[in-house]
């Protein structure tokens, strides 16, 4: 069923069901709105709250998660305040319409959505619908369509990898990835593990498998150790929570490098052992040496997932690092009116942060649609240091422009269009100077995940910071689903 | 000093480039963007004698339709022979596909008629809900992007500039010798306009009007399918008798009909839309929902087969939707070359060869007069 024609429509419709989401969808619907939340996942929570279901019988469900009681508190809030939740709901499209209906409105001719759109016209001029387009379930999907006055973009991030020879052995995990498993699934990604990268997401992958019985060979970081001693003095908080990571790591005699890096992974079949080197300020290696490991986590930061807000228009700005995120004003309002986003999509920061932005954007939606919303002292200002926080860790924790020298001419630099680094050259060498005619001439990016594991590595090797996404459809929808609109001859 | 300096790396310009530089002009290329990133970027590759009624455009198509072939000895880019296999619904549209292939056989054009029970042998995976159709052997595909780049590659000691915008003209009185760039001017004997679908905006630069607009149009890109036993799932170029009709309408209203081809990369492409739109990109889902409904209808198997993405393109065209090809006399030292709506790709070797032929002074291959830029004057 397509239901466009249909049902009810909502007052905001949340996409993602992380900490961002899961903070509006309690903050909008305690101020009375009603709220539908979204998430392709099988159980809220998103890639921090991530935890098995409860067939696994996990003995301490939040004995992975130092943030579980908190996940527990949204969740019980969500329920009492009567969000509906739409789980396995995959979204392949978002559309506005104007002064409408949904599903009757015209097109205009131009502009919709531009992205030089007032932007606090929210309150305003924003009587629009958002036609959320879903994918319900796995193999056997159907579409929905969710109807709703506002919408928030609370889609999180994902792994930011960079291809190196080898990086594509069953074996090699990115961090997230291991991560999710391990939280997800319960699984342990190898019995003796090299997890290696930038950041500080490295530590709890490191201590979170350490703690599962994996053998932890040794954490490399590409930068320094303590790129982010400077920033952390001011945030007491994050200070303890990097200080009780390093207590596990060393409980676990878990060797931790600074500007260290996996360089090449090595295997037949599978991954048997990695080459890690020793590197300068910019990433060029020095010394190198092999460790026997069984498996590679590897991660070099998150993207922001701002698809869904580029189909719609919203304006972007690039991020500290170069990062396309989402524009928002102090609400949380995007360029569009009528559109919100918070966490990841408006600048990679954490969950704490996401969280944070969450309840803003829940409670502007609510007064946007003018229920009333008693202040709370300090959130904007608590946004504003964790958001600091989020920038200061993007510049401890840069890619250095070295890794390109790790590549062979055969490296994947695309794995779903099986694009080498030699053929990236070659398209070079035609004259495509930017990662979109890269993609024209050699087809990075092309393939089924449209670019989100290589389009970092390809704007790099463009030599420009990545451009915002252009996705119309974020997700694969079979072309049966996307013939079978129940209206048939579509009357717009 | 250069003799020549083609303003647009897409097919055109580069096909452009390649002709003038094999006559031993000196070539520069410059372009706001990189090598085709314009409409030449967001097509299907088709290379077409089947669409084209008896006249001018089917001339031009025909001597393309040899040039391409040659070039493909060049390398470097995919060229697929393939031909197109163009099907009707019903009898009444098949009478009038017959009728077309009929008088088109007159003029160069290869039609071999197919009768309803012999479709299968052509396309096993076609609906059975047809009456009929005709094969055009003719009919070819390319891959428009690389095409291009390996045009300008292999243009003897052709100059290409991108990243690099056209900001004016310079003129001797009315002889235009160069143009202005944001990067310092350009002297040159003569300048080619080959922007496409920013064509006109270029002659504007020059006091002249071009009138050549945007008509959209969205392609759907399959997950990639891998070929059966008995080859690829989709063999030729196929589509429906309805395009030939779209193709020629003057709509400003949404007008779609299919148009379905493999890739060698395994991803079916799925056309054709068509809205004068302006060059406004959002996606319009009712377009794709047309687009998979039609799609879907011709070849039932593609119902399970996923759409991975999308893009559209920006066809430039004319009121009269003929190309714009050959000197003006409006302003001495201009050539244009561009207008050619969605057959831009397939009739790029010709309009380069005609250029080349008018700045060295050779006798043309074809009239050229149809094409003529101040054909809109008032």
């Amino acid at each position: 069923m397509n239901a466009r024609d249909g049902g009810q429509v909502m007052d905001l419709a949340i996409v993602g069901g992380g900490p961002a989401g899961m903070a509006a969808a309690v903050a909008a619907a305690g101020a009375g709105l009603s709220v539908v939340l979204i998430d392709a996942g099988a159980r809220l929570g998103g890639q921090y709250f991530r935890h098995a279901p409860e067939g696994f019988h996990a003995r301490r469900p939040g004995a992975l998660h130092h943030g579980f009681q908190r996940y527990t508190r949204l969740s019980d809030a969500l329920g009492a305040r009567g969000v509906e939740i739409r789980l396995r709901h995959r979204v392949w499209a978002v559309e506005r319409t104007t002064g409408q209906a949904p599903g009757t409105a015209p097109r205009p001719g131009a502009g919709t959505g531009s992205a030089d759109g007032t932007g606090t016209a929210a309150g305003a001029g924003a009587e629009g619908t958002v036609v959320v387009h879903c994918l319900v379930g796995d193999r056997r999907e159907r579409r929905e369509t969710v109807a709703a006055r506002r919408l928030l973009i609370a889609t999180g991030a994902h792994d930011r990898p960079l291809p190196f020879p080898g990086w594509d052995l069953p074996g090699v995990f990115t961090a997230g990835g291991a991560q999710a498993l391990l939280k997800g699934d319960l699984v342990v990604a190898g019995r003796n593990v090299v997890v290696a990268g930038t950041g500080p997401f490295l530590l709890p992958v490191a201590a979170g498998l350490a703690a599962a019985g994996a053998r932890v060979a040794g954490v490399f970081e590409a930068n320094g150790r303590f790129g982010l001693a400077p920033a952390m003095a001011a945030m007491p908080g994050k200070l303890a929570e990097a200080a009780g990571y390093g207590y596990r790591l060393a409980r676990h005699r878990i060797p931790y490098a600074g500007r260290h890096a996996v360089i090449a992974a090595h295997g037949r079949d599978e991954l048997t052992h990695v080459t890690v080197a020793d590197l300068d300020r910019d990433w060029v290696p020095r010394r190198r040496r092999t460790i026997a490991c069984d498996a590679l986590a590897v991660g070099y930061g998150f993207v922001p997932q701002i698809e869904l807000a580029t189909q719609l228009g919203c304006a972007t700005r690039a991020d500290r690092d170069g990062t396309p995120v989402v524009s928002v004003d102090a609400g949380m309002r995007t360029s569009v009116p009528g559109v919100y986003a918070a966490g990841e999509p408006t600048g990679v920061g954490g969950a704490e942060l996401a969280e944070v932005e969450g309840w803003i954007a829940g409670r502007t939606a609510a007064a946007d649609l003018g229920r009333p919303v008693p202040p709370v002292p300090g959130l904007s200002r608590r946004r504003d240091r964790l958001a600091a926080f989020g920038r200061a860790l993007q510049e401890a924790y840069p890619v250095r422009d070295g890794w390109k020298g790790w590549l062979a001419d055969d490296t994947l630099i695309c794995r779903c269009e099986e694009v080498p680094y030699s053929r990236i050259k070659e398209a070079t060498a035609l004259g495509a100077v930017d990662a979109r005619s890269l993609k024209l001439l050699a087809r990075p990016g092309m393939g089924w995940c449209q670019g989100r594991v290589c389009g970092y590595a390809v704007a790099c090797l463009a030599g420009e910071d990545p451009q915002p996404p252009r996705r119309p459809i974020a997700q694969p929808v079979r072309l049966g689903d996307l013939a079978g609109d129940p209206q048939g001859e579509d009357p717009r | 000093m250069s003799d020549v300096v083609v303003i647009g790396a897409g097919v055109v310009g580069a096909a452009c480039a390649y002709f003038a530089a094999r006559s031993g002009l000196r070539v520069t290329v410059v372009d706001r963007g990189p090598v085709a990133a314009g409409t030449t970027g967001a097509g299907e590759g088709n290379i077409l004698v089947s669409d084209k009624e008896p006249g001018p455009e089917l001339e031009l198509a025909l001597l393309s339709n040899r040039l391409w072939r040659e070039l493909a000895g060049l390398g470097g880019f995919e060229f697929e022979p393939k031909g197109g296999l163009v099907v009707a619904e019903t009898a009444e549209v098949l009478e009038a596909l017959t009728g077309l292939a009929t008088a088109q056989a007159d003029h160069g054009v290869e039609p071999a008629p197919v009768p309803r029970a012999e479709l299968p042998g052509y396309e096993p995976h076609l609906t059975q809900a047809l009456a009929g159709g005709v094969f055009y052997p003719q009919d070819a595909q390319v891959n428009p992007m690389l095409a291009a780049a390996r045009l300008l590659e292999r243009a003897p000691g052709a100059r290409l500039l991108t990243g690099v915008t056209v900001t004016g003209f310079l003129r001797d009185g009315d002889r235009v010798t160069g143009v202005r760039t944001d990067k310092g001017d350009i002297p040159a004997g003569a300048v080619v306009n080959a922007a496409g679908t920013w064509s006109g905006q270029v002659a504007a630069l020059a006091g002249l009007e071009l009138p050549v607009l945007p008509r959209r149009g969205f392609i759907l890109v399959t997950e990639p399918i891998a070929a059966g036993p008995d080859g690829p799932l989709i063999r030729h170029k196929v589509y429906t008798a309805a395009y030939v009709t779209d193709v020629a309408s003057d709509s400003a209203g949404l007008s779609t009909s299919a148009v379905i081809e493999g890739t060698p990369a395994g991803t079916v492409l799925i056309g054709a839309s068509r809205e004068r739109v302006g060059f406004d990109r959002t996606v319009s889902i009712p377009v794709l929902e047309r687009l998979a409904r039609q799609a879907v209808a011709l070849f039932p198997m593609l119902a399970e087969r996923r759409a991975i993405r999308t893009y559209c393109g920006f066809r430039p065209y004319c009121p009269d939707h003929l190309p714009v090809i050959g000197a003006d006399p409006r302003a001495p030292g201009l050539y244009h070359a561009c207008g050619h709506e969605g057959a831009g790709i397939g009739l790029a070797p010709a309009t380069g060869h005609l250029i080349a032929g008018q700045l060295t002074g050779a006798a043309p291959e074809l009239d050229p007069i149809p094409f003529r830029p101040e054909r809109f004057a008032a």
